[in-house]
């Protein structure tokens, strides 16, 4: 963490690169890590919370292994994103901003993820999913899931 | 058996995030191998960026006749090296069929997609390896800065944009020359030009198809636009969402600071510029100029009050030039072709081409560029092969969440800035996103505004409070709890966020509910007065039945039922029944059924039943 962020000039424009490379490294940003940026950049700690709440990029806690981002952009809400994200919530029995018990999966959604000729989608661990079906999507994460378990 | 032109003969496969996820990363591997093992080694392989024809991916295309194959499966690689490529013969049933009459088409400039558009920002989209720099040269990008460096000054450079009449790509059209001519007027020791590549728009993702396929002419246009201006330094702010958009773009400006086109004395001549890559870290808001330019200080990217402008005092208050990707990208082709090539493409007031994300109920989905004042009826119907499944068309969204939902009766529209504002909508960065019967209006209003909500950054009130006022109707209405005063609270609501908001988002965030009070009233009516939804899309509207006759006993819908509301059996046969009280109305066995004998509607039945079978089995 000292060496990475030696790397970067003490000054406030560093900040939002610096949060996008502590979730990186860690996946989330963490309350020992805000304490250390506050002391880099010599701000206080609340200015960073206030910077890093105001993007939706940045999460606060540690995410499962696996993260699951619906997207619900406009070609995908007109092709029944809805529908996909409850019951992709249904079978993993979580919300939307959760983590399953056994931290194997976090669901989130995004504004957008600029597939929308592939509605609807959604990407696990960044890699993209396109023309879902609640059934599809069911049947992508249990073959995730089996992966994981090998 | 040799063909005519067996030696030049290339293989794309594209590589942009749409074909990778349908898998053409497999797909280039299978061909490689497969040319190693019949001996064809003299074929040249190409991973491209995005052809925009995306929903049809992977996409294939055979140089230099330009036979294209869509949806390429590994299994057919074989097919394609051994008959195509070893005999000549190319494969047909992996050909592109028209939707309306099921015929083949052999190349991809015959197919109307393709044939009905005029490419200028695209032009190298899908051609060229975006990875290899010397793929960019041969295509003719950074030929235009060595005539703007060695030979035009910076009057002159700006002088031909606005003969160009060159409006800006981000969505209100400003024109870019007047923008350029205030900063340079500036006198400031530095000076800043910013692409905004910040496309937050759902729905819009032509930016990251050029990023991705073709950095180097976005690169090209920052090193003029900041010669014109009198910049130095260059930001590229890209959304963090897009990571191969930012890894083509971190390859593309390292090796143009390698050839010299980036660093000091920018391709031999005394002007100096480099670039920098800032990843925005997901905020709609700062698309807006003065919301970006606090992102990048590192603060909250919340806009401030304009004037100063961004050109008189921007990023750490130096003047600032920020255009938008496909604004930038259209500088190289202007000082290659000239203003008047320009000018003389689409319509008098909005020059040159219109770049769209052509998405949603469309036969051929995917990027588009068109002449600026096509109409939408040959947008949608032409280009984007009519409505599927014989569906009727209902309404054509542009401009994001900024912009409205244009009806039918405008389809004979021309497409520009001055008259998509005429009809309540705005150009917005290029989303278009078409409807069907199966839309619900006010639900789409609905869902724009619980974007807007979500994203108003808090600064003013009628943007904060009131955003979040005309959402909490307008679930109520699409929750089944309107009541009859609400279309006017929300017309009032709306005139009063659009008046009073201190930036773009708030001014243009009513648009989505305005046109569609405007245009589909007896929507909003069907909602509040007669407690149905005509598009069968809100929940709260809807019974889902079984049609005994049509129902085979086959059980799956019972399966797939998340809440037990159905009862009946397959062994003994059984009549399966769903259980008002039980029903989620979460429509799983609507989609799942095969048979098409789940029916849902809304009110008194009627004419509005819809069978199941003809959504969601496209797999």
């Amino acid at each position: 963490m000292r060496e990475m962020l030696d790397s970067y000039e003490k000054h406030r424009d560093s900040l939002v690169p610096i949060l996008q490379e502590v979730q990186d490294k860690f996946g989330y940003i963490s309350e020992s890590s805000v304490e250390g940026i506050a002391r880099h950049l010599d701000v206080s700690q609340s200015y960073i919370y206030g910077v890093a709440t105001f993007y939706t990029q940045f999460r606060f806690t540690r995410p499962g292994d696996h993260m699951v981002c619906l997207c619900r952009g406009t070609a995908c809400h007109v092709s029944g994103a809805d529908q996909i994200l409850e019951h992709v919530e249904r079978h993993l029995n979580i919300r939307e901003g959760e983590t399953t018990d056994d931290g194997n999966f976090s669901l989130e959604t995004v504004a957008c993820i600029g597939c929308c000729a592939l509605a609807p989608c959604m990407t696990i661990d960044q890699e993209v999913h396109g023309h879902l079906t609640p059934q599809k999507a069911t049947r992508i994460l249990k073959a995730g899931n089996k992966k994981e378990k090998k | 058996m040799t063909g005519p032109n067996e030696n030049d003969r290339t293989v794309l496969v594209c590589k942009g995030t749409g074909c990778v996820s349908s898998g053409s990363i497999a797909i280039y591997d299978a061909i490689e191998a497969e040319i190693k093992k019949a001996g064809l080694e003299e074929i040249n392989m190409k991973l491209t960026g995005c052809h925009g024809f995306c929903q049809r991916g992977p996409i294939v295309i055979i140089e230099p006749e330009g036979v294209f194959y869509s949806a390429v499966q590994e299994k057919d690689v074989p097919e394609i090296v051994e008959s195509h490529l070893k005999n000549n013969k190319p494969v047909e049933r992996l050909f592109y069929r028209d939707p309306v009459t099921d015929e083949p088409i052999k190349c991809y400039k015959d197919i109307p997609f393709y044939s009905g558009q005029e490419r200028i920002v695209l032009k190298n989209c899908g051609h060229i390896n975006p990875e290899v720099i010397e793929d960019s040269i041969n295509a003719g990008v950074y030929q235009a800065i060595k005539k703007v460096l060695h030979g035009m000054t910076s009057e002159k450079v700006i002088e031909t944009i606005k003969k160009s009449g060159l409006r800006g790509r981000g969505g209100a059209g400003f024109p870019t020359a007047v923008k350029w001519k205030f900063c340079r007027d500036e006198k400031a020791n530095q000076k800043y030009i910013i692409c905004n590549a910040d496309e937050g728009d759902p729905g819009a993702f032509m930016d990251r198809s050029i990023l991705e396929a073709t950095p180097h002419q976005v690169i090209e246009g920052m090193i003029i636009a900041g010669f014109a201006i009198g910049a130095t330094k260059g930001f590229i702010y890209v959304r963090a969402e897009y990571p191969l958009a930012v890894k083509r773009l971190g390859i593309a400006v390292s090796q143009a600071r390698e050839r010299g086109f980036l660093g000091d004395n920018v391709a031999g001549s005394d002007f100096s510029f480099d670039l920098k890559i800032f990843q925005g870290a997901g905020a709609f808001v700062c698309g807006e100029e003065t919301g970006l330019i606090a992102s990048i200080e590192g603060s909250r990217g919340m806009p401030r009050t304009r004037p100063p402008f961004p050109a008189q005092k921007g990023l750490w208050g130096r003047p600032t030039i920020i255009n938008n990707v496909k604004t930038l990208s259209y500088i190289p082709e202007i000082i290659n072709r000239g203003a008047d090539w320009f000018a003389g493409i689409g319509t008098e007031k909005s020059p040159g081409t219109a770049v769209f994300a052509l998405t949603g109920k469309v036969a051929n989905c995917g990027l588009i560029e068109v002449p600026m004042g096509t109409t939408l009826r040959d947008i949608i119907f032409k280009i984007g092969g009519g409505i599927p499944d014989g569906k009727k068309f209902k309404a054509v969204q542009t401009g994001g969440p900024s912009g409205g939902c244009i009806p039918a009766e405008f389809l004979d529209m021309k497409v520009d800035f001055d008259e998509l504002a005429k009809v309540g909508s705005i150009m917005g960065s290029g989303g278009m996103i078409v409807m069907d019967e199966d839309s619900c209006m006010v639900d789409i209003a609905r869902y724009f505004l619980s974007f807007t909500e979500d994203e108003s950054c808090g600064k003013c009130t009628p943007c904060r409070m009131g955003t979040q006022h005309v959402l909490r109707i307008l679930t109520n209405i699409t929750e089944g709890n309107g009541k009859p005063e609400d279309i006017d609270t929300l017309e009032k609501l709306c005139k009063t966020i659009k008046e009073a908001s201190l930036c773009g988002l708030g001014q243009t965030a009513p648009n989505p509910v305005l046109t569609t009070i405007e245009y589909f009233r007896d929507e909003y009516e069907a909602h509040i007065n007669e407690g149905r939804c005509p598009a069968l899309a809100c929940k709260a509207f809807l019974t889902y039945t079984i049609d005994t006759e049509a129902c085979k006993l086959c059980g799956l819908c019972k399966k797939e039922c998340p809440t037990d509301a159905i009862t009946g059996s397959v062994k003994p046969p059984e009549t399966f029944v769903i259980n008002e009280e039980k029903c989620i109305r979460c429509g799983m066995c609507f989609s799942v059924c095969p048979f098409g004998a789940v029916e849902k509607s809304s009110g008194n039945g009627g004419p509005q039943v819809r069978k199941s079978g003809s959504e969601n089995n496209n797999e």
